[in-house]
């Protein structure tokens, strides 16, 4: 048969053009997994542009850069004169998220540790099943835990005037990022092939020998990455944060300090800040910045999973 | 996030009934989140008042209502403080003369932990312990020691900066001062209450219908020499308590037609039975059913 349509010549002869169920069901699958497959970025690039579009107008017009980074006045309403300095906000996040790290990843990998190379049968299944279902309770809870059960322990405890503070959402925050590290670093333990395992026993290596010498260093990057999704599940922790820190503007100097996070002032701030306002204007800003770290972080742990799997 | 789920299922109920009745007049109500439960059980009462006419409450603080009522997409703002001077520049700019009513009237109550042996403070002492430059930092400073309060330091329990009650706080009890940063900023009433009942060096505001049994109220004194008043609804209405604030509303002009009949049953018997009920003063004496 002569063709003067290339390729079509083999479709559009008549058996083969059949359009039945299949066909549809078969296009319309296709065309839901890659409108599913692209709408993250659709997404992620929408998010940017409304963040962007909602707080330059701040950064080019009011703003001033020194500033808002160096300053710790947050006084965004002040009848007088407002000052936007988020240096304490920024140091509030910083203090619990670095104290929720400290927390979180030793517990967390030796969970990884133990599940992956310790437990088995039953016992692994279950503790598997037990640390994703902690990953599944709600911030506004863990908030409330901090508020009503945390604060008045802490209060016993130390003595100190309150308990809402750095220590509390510390706490809170480490067990919140935990379940999630746990998983992604025992995932990485179970990425680093047996045969190491198997070579290092032949060699008479003891099972902590092993763990320590053999598989935490082959499987570093992705224990890395598991890390770095923890600190940026920790920046962006809103609610727990906003109830358990104190929600307070201050410079900590210690544990006991009640702060104030960045993420938790535009949680508080922005449902009653005036649209287009210049505070309004001034918390997308702070959702820029945030926006910035937390992309950094996630692209840091991308690439540390990346190099990890080359080798 | 409270103030969604409080004035949810009013909207979403509107919506339900929007579709089917045609010429039903439709009163958007938004605003100050203190009065959004009030405005919420006037709008459902009404409804069964005047089936013809809806009205659809949203909160979102008293700052966005009167920005939306200068707008001109709501018919009547609820606010918890005065408009300020700046919001009326923009409203005459607009060719908007907005006008106030009187709904009810709001005792701030000052909250200590039980075991705090304080029964009195002045709106002075208040002062020296929120506003910047206050001088009052410790309970020593105001001659007692709390139990359960090793390091005496007062723990400053406040609002996020852009609710109406801490402006309202700001400008009756500060004066128009600066307020300490460092204070523990509140998201809402109630936390305000849970934190303070469950932190002995604690002091804390808010309205007065959120109090509980698990927080103290010592009566409050205005200025130097005038006697020292326990809050409550009667010492709110009869004005003697010294920070009672109005709750207002704000309309567009004099209002016309069923907004004008709405704002009229706000202040009726009725209306004001409703505002008692719910924990807040009323403009007079009522007898409620």
């Amino acid at each position: 048969m002569p063709d003067s349509r290339g390729q079509g010549a083999v479709t559009s002869s008549s058996d083969l053009d059949y359009r039945g169920r299949d066909w549809y069901v078969d296009k319309a699958v296709s065309v839901l997994v890659f409108v599913g497959g692209i709408s993250a970025i659709v997404l992620i690039l929408g998010i940017f542009v409304f963040i962007t579009r909602e707080g330059v107008g701040f950064v080019f017009g009011p703003m001033e850069v020194w500033e808002f980074f160096t300053s710790p006045f947050w006084r965004p309403t002040s009848l007088s004169e407002p000052t936007y300095g988020i240096l304490a906000l920024m140091a509030g996040t910083a203090s619990v998220t670095g104290l929720a790290m400290l927390i979180a990843v030793p517990f967390s990998l030796g969970a990884a540790i133990f599940i992956g190379e310790f437990a088995t049968g039953r016992m692994r299944e279950s503790l598997k099943v037990l640390v994703e279902m902690l990953a599944a309770i709600p911030s506004v809870v863990w908030g409330f835990i901090g508020l009503t059960i945390m604060n008045p322990l802490i209060i016993e405890t130390f003595d100190v005037p309150i308990g809402l503070g750095v220590l509390n959402s510390g706490i809170i925050l480490g067990l919140m990022a935990a379940p999630i590290m746990t998983t992604i670093a025992e995932d990485a333990l179970k990425a680093v092939p047996d045969a190491y395992r198997e070579a290092a026993e032949a060699m008479g290596a003891t099972k902590w020998q092993v763990i320590f010498k053999v598989v935490l260093p082959a499987a570093k990057n992705g224990l890395m990455a598991a890390v770095l999704l923890g600190v940026g599940r920790g920046f962006g922790e809103t609610m727990a944060v906003l109830m358990a820190s104190g929600h307070s503007i201050n410079l900590p100097t210690s544990v006991f300090d009640s702060v104030r996070a960045l993420t938790a002032t535009i949680a508080a701030e922005l449902g009653e800040a005036p649209v287009g306002s210049e505070h309004y204007r001034a918390l997308f800003t702070i959702g820029i910045f945030l926006f910035g770290i937390t992309f950094i972080i996630n692209l840091a742990a991308d690439i540390f999973v990346r190099s990890g799997d080359k080798r | 996030m409270n103030r969604f789920f409080k004035s949810a299922p009013a909207v979403l109920f509107l919506l339900a009934c929007g579709g089917g009745s045609g010429d039903r007049v439709v009163i958007q109500n938004r605003g100050s989140d203190t009065l959004v439960n009030v405005a919420q059980a006037w709008a459902e009462r009404y409804a069964e008042v005047n089936p013809a006419v809806a009205v659809a409450v949203t909160g979102g603080g008293s700052g966005t209502g009167i920005a939306a009522m200068i707008n001109g997409t709501v018919d009547i703002a609820n606010a918890s403080r005065e408009m300020r001077e700046s919001e009326l520049e923009d409203a005459l700019a607009r060719g908007v003369s907005p006008v106030e009513h009187i709904v009810g009237f709001d005792a701030l109550a000052v909250f200590l932990h039980p075991s705090n042996p304080i029964d009195a403070i002045s709106r002075a002492e208040l002062a020296q312990i929120y506003a910047e430059g206050g001088s009052f930092v410790s309970w020593t400073d105001l001659g007692v020691t709390v139990p359960g309060c090793s390091s005496g330091e007062i723990i400053r329990i406040s609002r996020q900066n852009n609710s109406g009650t801490y402006a309202y706080f700001q400008e009756a009890v500060l004066l128009g001062d600066e307020f300490k940063l460092g204070s523990r900023d509140m998201n809402g009433s109630s936390e305000v209450v849970e934190l303070v009942a469950n932190t002995p060096c604690a002091i804390g505001y808010s309205g007065l219908a959120y109090a509980s049994d698990h927080v103290k109220m010592p009566c409050v004194s205005g200025d130097e020499g005038s006697p020292c008043v326990t809050p409550s609804k009667e010492s709110a209405l009869d004005h003697s308590y010294p920070i009672a604030r109005s709750l207002l509303m704000y309309t567009a002009g004099e209002p016309t037609g069923a907004i004008a009949e709405y704002m009229n049953w706000i202040k009726s018997t009725e209306g004001q039975c409703i505002i008692l009920r719910l924990g807040y003063a009323p403009l007079s004496q009522v007898t409620c059913a």
